[in-house]
């Protein structure tokens, strides 16, 4: 484990925890968006230069920004006066360490801790972009196809003007 | 000797390098590429002003700043003394730290896309293979800044402002990134480095750009319409509307977080524009064969130049748009004619070299535009505006 790597977990992490627990929902948004670049520098780490990328354009450029334009829409962005937390974070507790245990004893002791490690496959955007052009041509397709043609029908919707105005 | 001349920041930089010792040399490379970067776009924000102002107050019939210096020439070191030594207002009930770091959330990512443009030949501070996508991803975070600015304030003009310049942006952004997608299909690489090597070379006197091809023409139209809402300039500076809104999501930034705004913005624009040039203007190549003994890095700042007086033009010239006129040109207009776009630039792949096959896909191209501005503008009767009281 790398310096760079404890700093970029741990501040993933604690921004994670952040966006769970302060009481202003814009706030939590905002660590929200530091999560999410957190996870994009790990990826980037790894060698992952497109899912890195992907990442920041899509959660914190779209997600995020999609999360934003909700709770400005919807309601006041005051902090509530009551509690945050859940009246029975207890039971809530208790579940969330009992599968985390449970998880992570069932990881440590399958033969996936014990294997050897292979060594990293090189995984550069060309490679990606071959792959997507030659194996796995068709699946791509027909998500571009459903996603050209959900932005042409929202379109279409927003296009018609009411009649009688 | 033409060489030299193409090369010195390279050689310059390679030379100062060679004074550190081994393993600090990657390190100090880069930061002298930093560097580089900062300096030469801060100097041009700085010329720009300049010329933005000189430029409208001619369109405007006026002389524009004239009393710093000759030909008020110094008159971007008074701008930038004063917005140092300005008081430095937070309002009482503003969010503290979010209304701190909004500029600079606006400020360190633009100069993170400027670090993939090819200003030169071999001179590019990041050449990575997902180039333009670490360009767009970058972008993503000025939307995060706006409105991280326009909510802190705890004023409605500045999140109305944050509002509305949040929905021009993410429906600007589609147009953009797949006005870019079709260079991306000719040249078949992200790398910035990569598209720019696609367009050298000369067919006849006519440069390869891809400008010079149909889907490249309506490509680049589409890019840099696109890219001024982007940046929020006039006519689609609706965000900060002076004459309805104060000024938008910055409203409430005085001293020098508001020239740090002006700075993210100008350099926003580089940015773009030089991703424009990188993507359909050849980049730093010449325009004429002729003209190859000119450093490359000469060129691509000339186009740069060119693009910023056609941006201080269009400010100078046009009113601004309606809300609703925003949004339907960039999803009633602009998508669709990407879209189509994109299918022309996939014909004209996979077409045989030749006057016809430019004549089909420009056909195409125009074809489109015709049918959609007349579905458009279907319906709706134009004539001459009629002032009751202003006449």
């Amino acid at each position: 484990m790398t310096a760079s790597f404890a700093i970029i977990a741990a501040l993933t992490l604690a921004s994670a925890v952040a966006a769970m627990s302060l009481r202003n929902l814009v706030h939590c948004v905002l660590m929200l968006m530091v999560t999410f670049a957190g996870l994009a520098v790990l990826y980037l780490q790894l060698g992952a230069q497109f899912v890195g990328f992907a990442q920041i354009l899509i959660y914190i450029g779209a997600v995020a920004i999609l999360i934003v334009f909700a709770i400005l829409l919807t309601r006041g962005s005051e902090p509530p006066r009551q509690s945050i937390f859940s009246a029975t974070w207890v039971v809530g507790v208790g579940i969330a360490v009992t599968v985390f245990g449970l998880l992570s004893a069932m990881i440590l002791s399958s033969r996936a801790v014990t294997r050897e490690m292979r060594p990293l496959p090189e995984a550069t955007v060309r490679q990606i972009g071959e792959q997507l052009m030659n194996k796995y041509v068709l699946p791509l397709e027909v998500i571009g196809l459903l996603l050209t043609a959900a932005l042409i029908g929202a379109v279409i919707i927003a296009m018609h003007e009411k009649e009688g105005k | 000797m033409v060489g030299t001349l193409d090369q010195i920041f390279v050689t310059l930089k390679h030379w100062l390098v060679d004074f550190v010792p081994g393993q600090y040399q990657s390190v100090f490379s880069a930061l002298l590429s930093v560097a580089a970067i900062v300096l030469t776009f801060a100097t041009l924000f700085a010329l720009t002003t300049l010329l933005e102002r000189k430029g409208l107050g001619r369109i405007q019939n006026r002389y524009g700043p004239n009393r710093v210096g000759p030909y008020g020439l110094l008159q971007p070191i008074a701008d930038g003394l004063k917005a140092l030594t300005k008081e430095d207002v937070i309002p009482h009930t503003a969010d503290k730290v979010v209304h701190f770091i909004a500029p600079l959330v606006l400020v360190v990512p633009v100069f993170l896309a400027l670090a993939v443009v090819p200003v030169g030949r071999n001179m590019t501070a990041l050449d990575m293979d997902a180039g333009v996508l670490f360009f767009f991803a970058a972008g993503a975070a000025t939307e995060l800044s706006v409105f991280m600015a326009g909510w802190s304030s705890r004023n409605k003009y500045s999140l109305l402002g944050a509002m509305r310049a949040i929905a021009q942006m993410i429906s600007y952004e589609v147009p953009l990134i797949l006005s870019a997608v079709t260079v991306i299909m000719a040249a078949g690489s992200l790398s910035a480095v990569k598209i720019v090597e696609a367009q050298a070379g000369y067919c006849g006197i006519v440069p390869r750009w891809y400008v010079l091809t149909p889907w490249g023409l309506a490509g680049f139209l589409l890019f840099m319409v696109a890219a001024t809402a982007e940046s929020n300039r006039s006519p689609f500076d609706l965000p900060e509307s002076e004459s309805e809104l104060v000024a938008g999501y910055y409203t409430e930034y005085s001293g020098f977080k508001f020239a740090l705004f002006f700075l993210g913005e100008y350099l926003g624009l580089f940015a773009v524009s030089g991703l424009g040039i990188t993507l359909f203007l050849g980049g730093w190549h010449a325009p004429l064969a002729a003209l190859g003994w000119v450093p490359s890095w000469f060129w691509f700042f000339t186009k740069l130049l060119a693009l910023i007086a056609v941006f201080i033009w269009v400010r100078g010239t046009l009113p601004r748009l309606r809300m609703d006129q925003l949004m339907g040109l960039a999803w009633k207009f602009m998508v669709p004619m990407a879209l189509v776009n994109i299918i022309v630039a996939g014909l004209w792949r996979f077409m045989s070299a030749g006057l016809a096959r430019w004549a089909i896909c420009f056909g195409l191209v125009a074809a489109a535009y015709w049918l959609l501005g007349r579905s458009l503008a279907g319906g709706k009767q134009l004539a001459k505006r009629v002032y009751r009281y202003a006449d």
